[in-house]
């Protein structure tokens, strides 16, 4: 078997007494595509940005008990490894491509940063690289717009660019966090097909965080289903769609809209209001099955293949 | 907004001219600054009785040419001005962006300096300074600077914090940009326009306790032509030579307006708010 690119254990993420993330993990072999999956808080992003070692040391304490990236123990090395890693061994795609890229920088340069960073390639060079990443990416005429500022894309576009940046260190693991939730649907196919098509070009392993469930399938090859911080259900793709085992994702899977026929499936109960319990299952106070066992955390079951942290899968 | 940007070429224009005046200096003075007409001491201004076109704006107590030593007096006014605005901005915007941008102790540090400076009554200060090491150019601009940085700390510190939670700033750390080089070309660029706009106000506000320090004698140096000294020797002729204090105060007042009319246009012009940024 071929090292990990990524292998996370018992991550925990807190910002003074709140918990983020706690007790996560994750695995990603190279070439292989995992979605991270769950609604907004529930630690997706805080979980990746930990990965880079992106959180000010100030703000958020992070631990783990294991927290590897190719090889490097990401809680130990210093600042100066770290960089060094970063944008070379993982490289991340943001959100928001308006805020993500600097505004008062030609786009070119942009891209040129990291090859100057990490490929120690001279100017030029770089530009001519920065110019053939575009086209990789589906801007036509790159080296015309090299020097245009970020304002002058298309949200779209601009996404491309943040791609183009990432590949630019030639990563061995992409992290893409919700890549396409700013954009419209028909750009978001593109996009979705644009960077599975270079992930599996590249060999690259692949997080893709997203919320929704839906975009997965025919994407990634395992997805890891997050509530509060907590994992729920680490499943491959398909056994997830055919066989949801925790009730998180059965409930995840029926707000999906479809085109069939019939009432509505949204429940009541499955509502924002209710806070996750602080304490046990996180689920709990949203859950249908809910009985006395869930005052306490239940570990990850395995069932034929796949694993959820529920106390029904232990009878 | 079209009257704003009148007053703003209005402003260009007048210190253009004080530009231009201190170039140009030994050329469109008619004499040398220092240059002593023992017989024509205290002639008024050309256009009063007892004047004369040989001194246009008159004379002082030891015959020297008001004119030719206000146009020579540009230049220290002027290169004072430039260079505590240009020395404060230096500092000032180094300490304010470290300090928003990193926060926490480095912030709590800079911070109280800035309060500290702010609280203080600071032309005593300056005074103090220099009547115990000495007047002089540099010791000027150093005490001048000392109040102006202030300026460019607290706007620039105000902008980095607002910048440093921003998504491109996390971007930029997550495909390995080095702290130093964030600051200073992801940062520092947006913080840009506010710091020419407080440049031109800091360099009124220096131009103008220049001449309050050399007024109170601890200034430039006494033998060069400084509009405050002018203003201060006049002051024992006000009864009997008005011209003497008049025309220095009013040269003050010139360079002064001037920069004060081009940072209030650039402060709207440079607005991003107002989209005119690029």
């Amino acid at each position: 078997m071929s090292e990990a690119l990524l292998d996370m254990n018992g991550l925990e993420v807190r910002f003074g007494s709140t918990i983020a993330v706690r007790d996560v993990g994750l695995h990603v072999l190279p070439g292989e595509a995992v979605g991270l999956v769950g609604e907004s808080g529930s630690g997706k992003s805080t979980a990746m940005l930990a990965v880079l070692g992106l959180h000010p040391p100030g703000s958020a304490a992070v631990t783990a008990r294991r927290l590897r990236l190719a090889g490097h123990d990401i809680l130990a090395v210093p600042e100066r490894t770290l960089r060094d890693l970063r944008g070379r061994v993982a490289a991340m795609i943001f959100q928001d491509p308006l805020t993500a890229l600097n505004p008062v920088m030609p786009i070119g340069s942009q891209i040129a940063e990291v090859l100057v960073r990490h490929h120690r390639l001279g100017r030029s060079a770089a530009m001519m690289q920065a110019s053939a990443l575009l086209e990789t990416v589906g801007i036509a005429d790159g080296a015309g717009r090299l020097r245009d500022y970020p304002m002058a894309f298309s949200g779209g576009m601009r996404q491309r660019v943040m791609i183009a940046i990432a590949l630019a260190g030639q990563p061995r693991l992409l992290i893409a966090d919700e890549p396409t939730t700013a954009l419209d649907v028909t750009v978001q196919a593109e996009l979705v097909r644009l960077i599975r098509g270079l992930q599996r070009e590249r060999g690259m392993g692949l997080v893709w965080v997203t919320h929704d469930l839906a975009l997965m399938a025919g994407v990634v090859d395992r997805v890891v289903v997050l509530y509060a911080g907590r994992v729920m259900e680490s499943a491959p793709v398909d056994l997830l769609y055919a066989r949801p085992l925790h009730p998180y994702t059965v409930a995840l899977l029926e707000s999906l809209p479809r085109f069939e026929a019939g009432p509505p499936r949204v429940r009541a109960h499955a509502t924002r209001d209710v806070a996750p319990a602080a304490e046990g299952c996180p689920f709990a106070p949203r859950c249908p099955h809910r009985f006395a066992r869930c005052a306490q955390m239940p570990p990850l079951f395995e069932d034929r293949g796949s694993l959820a942290a529920c106390w029904l899968l232990a009878r | 907004m079209r009257v704003r940007s009148w007053l703003g070429v209005a402003g260009a224009l007048l210190l253009a001219l004080a530009v231009l005046a201190a170039l140009l200096a030994p050329l469109i003075a008619p004499y040398r600054p220092m240059q002593l007409d023992l017989r024509a001491r205290l002639a008024p201004p050309a256009w009063l009785v007892h004047g004369s076109t040989r001194h246009l704006l008159g004379t002082d107590n030891v015959g020297r040419d008001i004119l030719s030593r206000l146009i020579w007096g540009t230049r220290i006014s002027l290169s004072v001005g430039a260079s505590a605005a240009l020395l404060g901005a230096v500092v000032g915007s180094t300490l304010g962006l470290c300090a928003g941008f990193f926060g926490r102790r480095i912030d709590a540090a800079i911070s109280w300096a800035i309060d500290v400076q702010l609280a203080f009554p600071f032309t005593l200060f300056a005074l103090f300074l220099l009547a115990v090491f000495g007047g002089g150019f540099l010791p000027v601009v150093g005490v001048l600077a000392l109040a102006t940085w202030v300026n460019f700390a607290r706007v620039v510190r105000a902008q980095a914090e607002v910048l440093r939670t921003q998504d491109f700033i996390l971007a930029a750390r997550s495909i390995g940009v080095p702290t130093p080089r964030i600051l200073v070309r992801y940062v520092l660029p947006a913080a840009l326009p506010s710091i020419v706009v407080v440049g031109s106000f800091s360099a009124a506000q220096a131009m103008l306790t220049e001449a309050a320090l050399s007024f109170l004698g601890v200034g430039v140096d006494p033998t060069t032509p400084s509009w405050g000294a002018m203003l201060e020797l006049g002051r024992n002729y006000l009864q009997t030579a008005w011209w003497m204090a008049a025309f220095p105060g009013l040269a003050i007042a010139w360079v002064v307006l001037g920069a004060n009319l081009l940072g209030d246009w650039l402060r709207i012009r440079l607005d991003p708010r107002g989209g005119a940024l690029r």
